[in-house]
């Protein structure tokens, strides 16, 4: 025991300053483009693995998986910055450029009912487990969700919002379906990365290319997989926490 | 192996090169060689030849670090090799739910993929049968559990897998394209490193590209943080599982210091997008290098002090101990992988056995074999984190100089088969690329080391209290979307 509370106080207090400071980055990282569309290459167009650049040089980041390829070839186009508030609360604000997602607000409904305490079913629908293990990570003490009153709950019975993650595997989608029967009214839905949003890199796999058209989705989340700070800025965002 | 091709790991062959043999004389030589665990079956599969349909075998001798593959001509169906060599049953499964090729004889010839159907039971009035899935209480991924129990004692556990299959193979046939690589990395979204470099691996060789050393270390950098970042974050949830707090706590944090170090190497924390067919997309500049080196010597140990304070604890022990054992004979006789093998004994190591890349002039430090209980499979992996350790400082210090990436032309050789085996963190992960006369993808083949690993999973629960399922399954803590894809 008395080991166990020497370790504690070895170890110390290491959670991190978000949401009073910006989260820590590395200076790789890929957040939010910043798009030119009239100097989008066709070639940056096509060597996009996931079809996320329309006609008209727009990225869908319901799409994208950051891979940064586009920007690559075309950099007088396409640039990738810092910004990690990413989440939006409908699929058209995921466009870039578009609005700026952050300057939406939330349901009024789900801020007057989750304000402070946000109970969180997750099912996790085919993909690649990466989402799942970075929405985990915010259980950590690296990130303790819980001081905002957010929770990750076992029953459905007891949840205000369902995160989706993967593109929604055919063999999945009616345990999805039941999960989200057995949520109380009125319940929440979130998309939580590329797949469950547009479906992803499995789009045209054996998949429903993403969770929107089985049930109606409040907020989405893009990455591929989000980084947690993407995540959390958005759920907080979600829940208007301050 | 008489009359079997002996091949390189990481290369590429002609398929009108590989031999053709009887089926007779070829089930007799799978059987012997597997039999005695001289040899393990990385992969059995159809291949199709001038429109006729053949089964491919690819074999593992770990002791002669070779590598072998035959064909032999198939029906619809074959004389199951399963009664035999159990190593077979999981992928004989697989052959008939996928491809219709049954296995004549073959026990329980159950699809593997299918997510339903029925489940094995037992009978009499004190039977109690357990089922959970496939949303299971934590956020994790999708699975079926079948537990026959008598009162809290497991006497058959039958896992049901499929619901994360979303056609992983069949998305990558066609040309090779800028969606292939990615598809690759996320067939099992925490192994991305491993997938990656065994996928360009592949690629290199079906184009005859040689990459710099500078990039092959690089590459195994990114595929030794993924290890001490998973084995960290399950050494963590096994001290949850057993209400162990201040380890779980701890290395729940620690892991996200492994996974950020990656993300300061390539920008993403599943080293995704870094791996490419010629090389590797970013270097490590001497100053990146220097916050490595010092960000590892701070947080090792740390970690290190989070293990042994669990290590140390009798009540952690104990729960430990004897639990979920597995047999160095039946993980032979089923062919387990990875960690999970060689904490029941089974000595195999691909960065040893056929090591490739930067593997060929250096590999981490092997980790002794231990009982096959939880224990072991929780110390192997204490192990192979510090071997692991030690060897990414070493690697980041002797960083060669060269060239990123060296152009690699993706056209890629015609009528060929490539194979590349790689130790990925929960073991052997093999992946075969088929082209046909135009040189696009043909077929495509990923075996994951979960495929492997899930029947010792059910193994490991025989005869164990159902209460201890958590700490088995977190000992092995299978992929299900790298089984199920
Ligand atoms: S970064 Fe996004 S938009 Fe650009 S190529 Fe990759 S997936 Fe497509």
């Amino acid at each position: 025991m008395l080991k166990a509370f020497m370790a504690r106080l070895r170890q110390g207090y290491r959670t991190g300053k978000f949401p009073s400071a910006p989260p820590v980055l590395p200076d790789r990282f890929a957040g939010r483009p910043e798009v030119f569309p009239e100097k989008v290459s066709d070639e940056a167009r096509n060597t996009c693995p996931v079809a996320a650049i329309s006609e008209s040089g727009r990225i869908d980041l319901g799409r994208c998986i950051f891979c940064g390829k586009c920007a690559k070839v075309c950099p007088e186009g396409i640039r990738f910055t810092e910004e990690y508030r990413l989440g939006a609360f409908s699929h058209e604000a995921l466009t870039v450029p578009g609005v700026d997602p952050w300057q939406e607000s939330s349901n009024p409904e789900l801020r007057k009912l989750c304000g402070k305490s946000f109970k969180i079913r997750q099912v996790s629908a085919g993909g690649c487990a990466a989402c799942e293990l970075d929405f985990n990570v915010l259980n950590t003490l690296a990130w303790d969700i819980g001081r905002f009153g957010i929770q990750v709950v076992a029953s459905p019975r007891h949840a205000d919002a369902l995160l989706v993650t993967g593109p929604v595997s055919d063999n999945m989608r009616l345990a999805l379906e039941k999960t989200y029967n057995a949520m109380p009214k009125p319940s929440f839905v979130i998309a939580g990365g590329a797949c469950a949003i547009s479906g992803g890199l499995y789009g045209e796999g054996t998949t429903a290319g993403g969770v929107e058209s089985i049930l109606p989705v409040d907020m989405y989340v893009p990455g591929c997989p989000p980084h947690p700070a993407v995540m959390l800025e958005a759920l907080l965002r979600l829940i208007a926490y301050r | 192996m008489k009359n079997f091709l002996k091949l390189k790991n990481c290369s590429a062959v002609k398929v009108e090169t590989l031999p053709v043999l009887p089926f007779a004389e070829f089930r007799q030589t799978l059987i012997e060689s597997t039999g005695k665990g001289k040899c393990r079956v990385s992969a059995f599969f159809p291949l199709q030849k001038s429109s006729e349909t053949f089964l491919c075998a690819l074999l593992i001798d770990p002791e002669e670090h070779s590598l072998y593959c035959a064909l032999s001509p198939v029906g619809n169906s074959f004389l199951s090799l399963t009664p035999e060599a159990p190593v077979f049953h999981w992928f004989e499964r697989e052959l008939f739910e996928k491809y219709g090729i049954k296995a004549e004889g073959h026990p329980w010839l159950k699809p593997i993929r299918k997510a339903d159907g029925e489940y094995f039971t037992m009978a009499g009035d004190a039977v109690n049968e357990v089922a959970v899935g496939p949303v299971h209480a934590g956020v994790i991924e999708p699975g079926h559990f079948r537990f026959q129990c008598m009162g809290e004692k497991v006497y058959s556990l039958e896992i049901s897998l499929g619901y994360q299959s979303r056609g992983v193979e069949k998305l990558l046939e066609g040309k090779y394209s800028s969606r292939t690589l990615p598809l690759f990395e996320s067939a099992a979204g925490d192994t991305a490193a491993a997938a990656a470099t065994g996928a360009c691996a592949l690629i290199e060789a079906l184009s005859g590209t040689v990459i710099s050393e500078r990039a092959q270390q690089i590459r195994a950098i990114l595929i030794e943080l993924e290890r001490v970042a998973n084995h960290t974050g399950d050494l963590g949830a096994l001290a949850g599982d057993v209400a162990y707090l201040p380890t779980a706590s701890f290395c729940g944090r620690i892991r996200g210091e492994y996974l950020n170090m990656t993300a300061e190497i390539c920008g993403n924390r599943f080293g995704r997008n870094c791996i490419i067919p010629g090389g590797v997309r970013y270097d490590i500049e001497p100053a990146r290098c220097e916050k490595l080196l010092a960000h590892l010597r701070r947080v090792n140990p740390e970690l290190k002090h989070a293990l042994d304070l669990m290590f140390d604890s009798p009540t952690v022990l104990d729960r430990f101990e004897n639990t979920g054992s597995v047999s160095l004979e039946t993980a032979r006789s089923i062919g387990l992988v990875g960690p999970a093998g060689r904490a029941s004994g089974v000595k195999l190591d691909l960065r040893y056995d056929l090591p490739s890349g930067a593997y060929k002039n250096s590999a981490p430090k092997q980790a002794p074999c231990g009982a096959g209980d939880v224990l072991s499979r929780a110390k192997v992996r204490y192990h192979e984190i510090f071997a692991s350790l030690e060897f990414i400082e070493k690697t980041l210090i002797d960083l060669a100089q060269g060239e990123l990436c060296t152009p690699c032309i993706t056209a890629l050789q015609p009528d060929s088969i490539a194979f590349s085996l790689t130790e990925a963190w929960r073991g052997e992960l093999c992946q075969i690329i088929v082209t046909d006369t135009q040189g696009n993808i043909d077929q495509c083949r990923i075996v994951d080391p979960s495929f492997h690993n899930w029947f010792g999973l059910a193994m490991a629960l025989r005869n164990e209290e159902i209460s201890n399922f958590p700490i088995c399954n977190k000992s092995f803590n299978l992929s299900y979307c790298g089984h199920d894809l």
